[in-house]
């Protein structure tokens, strides 16, 4: 063999011994720590361990954004609600579809690499839907939950599972559709149940083995605080779930969640007390799941007004030149919260729609409860004023930004209800105000059946240091959209019209739209490849991706 | 005339309803009075006439059975009812029902009514003369369409006995603007040329509406290309409460409760 030839074979073979590095490197705690600092990538759930759903990414302007074009498009085989956020790693996509499916494609090309398809267990029994809301990543490693109460971690290369550790038992309602969150070496869960009687918990699994580290249950057992806000056995059917991901802030080393809320949902008479830790925010100690503090937005909830929304941190600058610690706080019941994050100290809470269900909060943050009588529509309704759906918050703008469901109601009815393990344990019904029309439920078809009588949608712009609103930017229909601000003050949002809109960050203007036809139910993200900025967001069944024409 | 039944006269007998009584929750604290619509209670009471009787009878046929008692052990709230009525119980006698939701609606509501009023006051009618009093006297086929005859400006009521209950429909006939779905409310628009577009709606979101007109043609707008948009509240139905007496409207509703599609 000639010399020349050797040295081709030696650098075709160094090549290929390279390739996995450069298609792959691996994401180090440290890498989502600062996941800011790469926003070609979107690393976490929501963006960054401060859940702000930012990206700093600006070649996407108000001035350009009507030359998006459609870059490509994924169509998912699974037709269930498509609630996935994409994870995107250097040039590498990875999204679940429902139930749960694991997809790796070319950020930039759409084309798959490789599927893994997890088959649940035929006992699972999600209340709301077979849905999975994406993976988490550390080093090559994704972890995914599923709907039978599974935590599987899959490597991120090949496709392939690793392993798999069965965190509560499907039967009795357990479930994950949540994205799992990564701190440290430990990757934490939250249950979702709320509505099987389930007693609800946050657990964290070594990332290298599955092997269980810690468990917080939402519901104190005998002898731990909070215990006594609960009556007899209660607390054993109690709910309290925790099924969407939390945030983290590493400068006091907590861990923030939202639990859901208590059981039976409608019937409060059945369990009296505030019923802690349902319809809270827990900090907990990411290393051993202690808890540091918490704060009840709702005490014995009759409504279902789960507190499960994503945390947003944020450091906002104070009058005497310090930094302020906050948690910002769009919850379901209709407030919006500011809180200490360090210690959980109430700051401010104001309404962002119109209730009826209390008058106001007091000085630390308690609902004055103003019950409606019965068969009397109580404001928001089930669903609430906002729910799951990401928001954002802009350090450009300094705004939050959530989508809201106005002029939206339940009449309330409560049961009495017996527990049995694996069934339904609501205590009552939320009915329409107007029994003629479809409740907004958790999807809807291409027809708008409910119109302006049960609600309508809207994205609010709050200013955290008044609560006020700044802009409002209305839909004919309600939205179960998430919102992505970028660093050229343009809020991306859905809803389920199946409009995607790019409204102006700083004034709530339309900018540009585009219609997918259908419902936009997870929260858009951005990224960049090869120095091209792209906007993924999912639509019916699938994951459409902009970019501005070349 | 109102007709009246003699309640064990009613005996179609092909399903058994068996729903054990003497459970936890009772249903108590529902006032009954009021609570569910006579018309669905009616429904309910001619449907459990042709598939319940046969087993229980007038209520307390079966051993350690008595439905009117409003207890139930294996259903406490309604829905839990229509489930059960739907999916049977298994090692029972007790089959699973194949009914829609107003057929359930009528059903659950006639069996948490049936130890509470005479029925030897309910209005019954018949849908042989109801068809016939659509085509005259109501001349609803002017504005509605079934299986193909009659206008479409109204919404088609070919299956309307499957999608609507009882109550909603007996509404419906005596006071049409309250019982309106709002997905069927007129609309008005003009558009900046001053065209005027009437017609009542079908779909409607954040920029555009869609709707059939009173030509029967389907019309998409876009909001922004409008100069005028009204979505009105007010039905053009006519209400039949003075133009049909009881008996004429119960038997109308018999046959718009007949209608059930294609299926």
């Amino acid at each position: 063999m000639a010399l020349a030839t050797l040295v081709r074979v030696a650098l075709s073979m160094l090549m290929i011994s390279l390739l996995p590095l450069t298609v792959s490197a691996q994401v180090t705690f440290e890498r989502l720590l600062n996941a800011a600092d790469e926003p070609q990538n979107w690393l976490t759930y929501s963006g960054g361990y401060d859940s702000q759903r930012h990206t700093l990414l600006d070649q996407i302007t108000p001035d350009n954004v009507a030359d998006l074009e459609l870059a490509w498009v994924f169509q998912a085989q699974s037709l269930q609600a498509f609630q996935t956020t994409p994870l995107v790693v250097d040039g590498i996509m990875y999204l679940t579809e429902a139930p749960n499916t694991v997809v790796a494609l070319d950020a930039k090309l759409g084309r798959v690499f490789w599927r893994y398809e997890y088959t649940p267990a035929q006992e699972s029994r999600p209340c709301c839907g077979r849905v999975n809301r994406g993976v988490a990543i550390l080093g090559n490693t994704l972890f995914m939950g599923t709907i039978d109460a599974q935590l599987i971690a899959i490597d991120a290369i090949s496709g392939r599972p690793l392993w798999q550790t069965s965190v509560a038992e499907p039967g009795a309602g357990y479930a994950l559709t949540l994205s799992p969150l990564v701190v440290k070496d430990k990757v934490v869960v939250g249950i979702a149940g709320g509505e099987y009687g389930i007693r609800g918990f946050i657990s964290a699994y070594d990332v290298a083995t599955g092997e269980e580290a810690w468990k917080f249950y939402t519901i104190p057992g005998p002898g731990e605080p909070g215990h006594e806000t609960w009556q007899g056995d209660d607390w054993k059917y109690g709910g309290a779930s925790a099924w969407l991901t939390g945030s983290y802030d590493p400068d006091v080393d907590l861990i923030y969640w939202g639990i859901g809320n208590p059981g039976p949902d409608w019937n409060p008479a059945q369990r009296p007390g505030d019923n802690l830790y349902s319809d809270s925010v827990v900090a907990l100690n990411p290393d051993t799941g202690e808890l540091e503090w918490h704060f009840q937005f709702t005490p014995n909830d009759p409504y279902d007004y789960d507190a499960v929304q994503v945390p947003v941190l944020v450091d906002y600058p104070a009058q005497d030149g310090g930094t302020l610690k906050l948690m910002l706080w769009g919850n379901r019941n209709g407030f919006f919260y500011v809180l200490d994050r360090a210690n959980g100290r109430f700051i401010n809470g104001q309404e962002f729609i119109d209730i009826n269900w209390a008058e106001g909060l007091t000085d630390t943050g308690r609902p004055i409860m103003t019950p409606q009588p019965p068969g009397a529509t109580t404001f928001p309704g089930v669903q609430g004023g906002t729910n799951w759906y990401s928001p954002s918050y802009s350090p450009s703008t300094r705004l939050f930004y959530l989508s809201a469901w106005e002029g939206y109601g339940s009449v309330f009815e409560a049961q009495e209800a017996e527990y049995q393990e694996g069934r339904l344990f609501l205590g009552g019904r939320p009915a329409a105000p107007n029994p003629l029309s479809v409740i907004p439920g958790l999807t809807r078809g291409p027809i708008n059946t409910w119109t302006e009588s049960t609600g309508s949608g809207s994205v609010i712009a709050i200013d955290p240091t008044s609560g006020d609103e700044r802009w409002k930017f209305e839909m004919t229909d309600v939205t179960s959209s998430g919102i992505l601000t970028t660093a050229s003050d343009i809020l991306f949002t859905g809803g389920r019209e199946g409009y995607f809109h790019a409204l102006d960050a700083r004034e709530g203007e339309l900018l540009w739209k585009t219609t997918l036809g259908g419902m936009i139910a997870n929260g858009p993200i951005s990224y960049a490849v090869d120095g091209r900025q792209y906007v993924a967001v999912a639509s019916g069944n699938g994951m459409f991706v902009f970019a501005l024409r070349d | 005339m109102l007709r009246t039944y003699p309640f064990l006269l009613m005996a179609g007998l092909s399903v058994a309803l068996c729903i054990v009584a003497g459970g936890r929750f009772v249903a108590q604290d529902q006032d009954h009075v009021g609570q569910y619509s006579q018309a669905d209670i009616n429904y309910g009471m001619r449907l459990y006439g042709e598939t319940c009787i046969g087993c229980h009878g007038d209520g307390d046929a079966v051993p350690g059975v008595n439905l009117r008692s409003g207890q139930f052990r294996s259903a406490s709230s309604d829905q839990e009812l229509m489930f059960l009525i739907r999916s049977g119980i298994p090692d029972t006698a007790m089959p699973p029902g194949d009914y829609n939701q107003a057929e359930l609606t009528g059903l659950v509501a006639y069996l948490r009514t049936m130890g509470d009023f005479d029925l030897s006051d309910v209005t019954v009618g018949d849908a042989d003369r109801g068809r016939g009093l659509y085509a005259g006297k109501g001349d609803c086929a002017r504005c509605h369409r079934i299986s193909g005859e009659g206008s479409r400006v109204a919404p088609n009521l070919s299956d309307i006995g499957a999608v609507r209950t009882a109550g909603s429909l007996a509404a419906s006939l005596v006071d049409p603007t309250e019982a309106m779905l709002p997905i069927n409310r007129p609309v008005r628009a003009v558009t900046r040329d001053g065209t005027l577009h009437t017609g009542r709606r079908l779909n409607e979101d954040t920029y555009t509406v869609q709707l059939i007109d009173q030509n029967q043609r389907l019309v998409s707008l876009v909001k922004d290309d409008l100069q005028e948009y009204a979505v009105l509240t007010t039905s053009s139905m006519p209400s039949y409460e003075d133009t049909m007496n009881e008996q004429e409207r119960a038997d109308v509703l018999a046959y718009l409760l007949t209608l059930k599609g294609m299926n």
